[in-house]
């Protein structure tokens, strides 16, 4: 093979090469959930969210995720959440997955939230038997961190396909917490609901729009 | 000047030596005195200083190394590049023992001391330097055995401190009296992450199932960096928050302060184990 025919097929590599990862980054940086804006004005808004215990719909069927409600009141499966700064949001959690308890039992106390407290079921709680938990929702940055009762194991009209509807069984949280200064910030469950995955930590518990997800403070 | 068939050859070997010798003159004294104070980790914690210290020595003995192969390369290029097509050979080159020797003697005494340095630092000074000891530490500092117990909690992606001496309290927070021998009793629960405090000069992986102990002596009160410094997955970089060292006063009034505010949980927590082995590892659907 000549020089220049080896130079060539170096190149052409190197190319490629390239080619796939600028495909990889590009597409790493344009793909990603939609964003769901909370319903409201700033200084108070609220946000609607539900956890499903299996999506059951592609790509992942079987896996527990998040679900944010949009303005217009549809359900969008996506956990990228706008919200705006220097506000108080106020939050429901419609939860439909049954209790698993928490690793930590540490985050059975609700933190970050308006009092301190959480409302489940229409009682206010300061703590929750952290056997009783099904999922959390932290918000590190802000110290924000929930506890979300499951339902109980032998509830009857349990809920297999997002999005769920309040017809079936599930508790309801309500709080709410208070936003600073403009920014990105991550929020995620606490609990390793990932079933089949070590751990239970790999699956929705690594990926944006199941169980992770960002709070855009704006 | 010697002469190689009649032609005068420079003595390479000493002008070598010559610049080498300048340039280390300068380089050392520079590294010790101007750049040794800058080199990492800070100065907030006695076992801190003991490891800058360490970095300053053995910097300081490897420039001149360093120095030596440069010197040798740029003074090959610059003097002994062939400016001819003519390929011609070089004068012959004959073994010289006492040249073999000596670079075998002193190479071999550089690293031995090195590692005697390294050791003492380990072991003697810096009880660890930083990176945990195991459940069971080799070498304790002085007073170990009332050093104040901070349990370090990795998880999935947030670090957590329990504070067994003060009724077993976890908090978010982590804050630590200056002047107090401090023993962090690092694990995990769920894969392996690593505590990073730059500033006290602690790194320690936390691993589940083990109990990695490492001292800290904190020397004035500051806040420090933590990070996370085992890639965990997703959130691995956010892992990151500020410690504090307090005066002891204000540490007191702060454990205080988080006992209370942390009173709800304290009933369900497990209670204190140098491990946690957790469940649940389902979910339930």
């Amino acid at each position: 093979m000549s020089r220049a025919a080896r130079a060539l097929a170096v190149a052409a590599g190197v190319a490629f090469g390239t080619a796939l990862i600028v495909y990889y980054i590009v597409s790493y940086l344009t793909v990603s959930p939609p964003v769901v804006a909370a319903t409201g004005s700033k200084p108070r808004v609220h946000l609607t969210l539900q956890t499903v215990a299996s999506f059951g719909n592609p790509p992942h069927p079987d896996w527990v995720s998040y679900l944010a409600r949009d303005p217009h009141g549809k359900w969008v499966h996506s956990t990228v959440l706008r919200v705006p700064a220097y506000s108080t949001v106020d939050v429901t959690i419609y939860q439909f997955d049954t209790a698993t308890g928490l690793r930590n039992p540490f985050w059975g106390q609700p933190r970050g939230t308006v009092g301190g407290t959480i409302n489940v079921g229409g009682k206010t709680l300061n703590v929750l038997n952290p056997d009783l938990a099904s999922h959390t929702f932290a918000i590190p940055d802000l110290g924000v961190s929930v506890p979300l009762k499951g339902v109980a194991d032998n509830a009857k009209n349990q809920c297999s396909v997002a999005p769920c509807t309040l017809s079936e069984a599930h508790t309801t949280v309500t709080f709410s917490f208070k936003t600073g200064k403009p920014g990105k910030l991550r929020w995620q469950c606490f609990v390793p609901c990932a079933f089949g995955f070590p751990l239970g930590f790999g699956g929705p518990m690594q990926s944006i729009g199941w169980m992770d997800g960002y709070l855009m403070v704006q | 000047m010697t002469t190689i068939a009649g032609e005068p050859v420079p003595r390479h070997g000493v002008r070598i030596f010559a610049i080498w010798l300048v340039l280390t003159a300068i380089a050392v004294p520079l590294i010790v005195l101007v750049l040794g104070p800058h080199l990492p980790p800070p100065h907030m914690t006695v076992e801190s200083v003991d490891q800058r210290n360490a970095n300053i020595v053995m910097t300081a003995l490897l420039v001149p190394i360093a120095l030596l192969v440069l010197v040798y390369f740029i003074y090959s290029f610059v003097f002994f590049r062939e400016t001819t097509d003519a390929i011609v050979d070089g004068p012959p080159i004959k073994g010289h023992a006492g040249a073999q020797l000596l670079w075998i003697v002193l190479t071999s005494t550089i690293v031995l001391a090195l590692a005697v340095w390294g050791s003492y630092t380990l072991i003697a000074g810096a009880h660890g330097a930083g990176g945990g000891q195991g459940p069971d530490p080799a070498a304790k500092p002085t007073g170990y055995q009332h050093a104040l117990p901070v349990q370090v909690i990795g998880q999935q992606w947030e670090w957590t401190f329990r504070y067994p001496t003060y009724g077993g309290i976890e908090t978010r927070d982590l804050a630590i009296p200056d002047h107090t021998l401090v023993a962090f009793h690092v694990t995990s629960l769920d894969v392996t992450h690593s505590f990073w405090a730059y500033e006290l000069g602690v790194k320690a992986d936390a691993v589940p199932g083990v109990d990695n102990i490492a001292y800290v002596n904190p020397r004035h009160t500051g806040l420090f960096q933590i990070r996370c410094a085992e890639l965990c997955g997703l959130w691995h970089g956010h892992m990151s928050k500020k410690g504090r060292v307090l005066a002891s006063s204000a540490f007191q009034a702060w454990i205080a302060a988080a006992q209370k505010k942390n009173a709800s949980i304290v009933k369900y927590l497990p209670k204190y184990s140098r491990v946690y082995y957790p469940a649940p590892l389902r979910r339930a659907g």
